[in-house]
């Protein structure tokens, strides 16, 4: 089986490296793939969309319903790691620890037992494996919300500078988990509940379909954010620019919202209630 | 015809993605592990996002966003001035949809963990056919 295996791979990698002779040069601008549409994108989209990042404006207004439903090929897939992981009845751990927060004792309780009163006092903690180290806290405490104001500032600079929804919207989601993994799950949950998170990720998808619906009721195309310069207060020239940032938002609100989703389900095997 | 260094030079970036390819495609085929085959997956998606962003280079070019003024004034743009933004595009999303499927692959991995209670393939096989007889 891996004499097989490893033959046919080596045959499939010869004919890959025979037809790579006919590939063009690295770094040849004339390149069948550099000519096309690519050219146009490069030379018009200046003007017409008022956007200087090229590879924005291709995103979110060129290909727009490529990226639309590739948002919601994150969000289903969210909602595939919450159906085939969430457990819906919580049953009891066998034991919970709980550390007493000023001596940093820890008890153990085993099932049945009187469980300390919600006070402040006790604190519970993982079982499996407790990551309580004042320095990894504190540093995530100062480092968390860099990472969040940064990620804000990829995703409404994405017009001018490297960046954009999904990218600013994967960095606000490995802040949050970052939050998790730091402290622990329970705590992450209670900042951002797992309902939040879905109702986000859905809230994301819908901003990007309803800016395409509103330019329909507006009276242009699908997705065609021209006819947002028949709202007030827009600027004619700037319309698809700022189509585009509604539509970049809608990305980032919705990866954030998935990523952080798609990381509790897993982290807690669907339980959420213990994890990393 | 040139010399063998140049053509080297000149193609090397498509060898690298082929032995990517190859490693990821040995690795889901061989592997008995779910998680390995899981990993033997990213690294061939990982050779073709590198595929397309390798496609998209220019040489002397810059990255594909205009220089301008503040009043958005810009002289006349070259296409060769600039890399090819598409490959970037795609890849842009492919990236994404790439984690959020390691995502469901994983939660499937899990799922198949705690009903069998390993992630070896012969093993799990082995206790499929004991639990259905013929």
């Amino acid at each position: 089986m891996k004499l097989l295996a490893t033959i046919v791979i080596f045959v499939w990698g010869g004919i890959l490296f025979f037809t790579s002779f006919d590939f063009p040069y690295w770094g040849d601008g004339k390149s069948p793939a550099s000519q096309h549409v690519s050219p146009y994108y490069i030379e018009h989209a200046m003007e017409d969309t008022s956007v200087p990042n090229i590879v924005t404006a291709v995103l979110a207004d060129y290909r727009g319903y490529d990226t639309l439903f590739e948002t919601a090929v994150i969000f289903s897939a969210g909602l595939a790691c919450f159906f085939l992981l969430r457990v819906s009845d919580r049953k009891a751990p066998v034991f919970r620890l709980y550390r007493h927060q000023s001596t940093g004792v820890t008890l153990r309780i085993e099932k049945g037992g009187r469980l300390p009163e919600n006070t402040g006092e006790f604190e519970r903690i993982d079982s499996v494996w407790v990551p309580y180290d004042l320095i990894i806290v504190m540093t995530c405490r100062l480092v968390v919300p860099f990472i969040q104001l940064f990620a804000l500032y990829v995703i409404v600079h994405g017009h001018h500078s490297p960046g954009g929804g999904f990218q600013g919207g994967v960095i606000f989601g490995a802040a949050i988990i970052l939050f998790a993994i730091s402290n622990n799950l329970r705590r992450s949950l209670k900042r951002m509940s797992e309902r939040t998170s879905a109702l986000l990720g859905s809230l994301g998808v819908t901003i990007y379909g309803g800016t395409g619906m509103l330019c329909i009721l507006l009276g242009a195309g699908f997705l065609n954010y021209n006819a947002l310069a028949s709202l007030p207060g827009v600027d004619p020239l700037t319309a698809r620019s700022l189509g585009i940032l509604i539509v970049e938002i809608g990305v980032g609100i919705a990866v954030t919202a998935v990523m952080v989703w798609i990381y509790y389900n897993l982290s807690s095997a669907g339980k959420q209630d213990e994890g990393l | 015809m040139e010399s063998i260094e140049s053509l080297i030079i000149a193609k090397y970036n498509y060898w690298a993605v082929i032995v990517l390819l190859m490693v990821g495609l040995y690795a889901m085929i061989t592997k008995k592990n779910l998680v390995k085959k899981i990993i033997g997956m990213n690294i061939f998606q990982t050779a073709i996002i590198l595929f397309y962003v390798s496609i998209g280079a220019k040489k002397g070019a810059t990255i594909p966003i205009i220089m301008h003024g503040p009043d958005h004034s810009s002289h006349a743009v070259q296409a060769m001035d600039y890399i090819n933004p598409l490959p970037h595009v795609l890849m842009l999303t492919a990236i994404v949809v790439s984690v959020a499927t390691l995502g469901v692959a994983l939660a499937l991995a899990l799922n198949i963990y705690s009903q069998y209670g390993t992630l070896e393939e012969d093993e799990i096989s082995e206790k499929i056919m004991k639990s259905e007889p013929g």
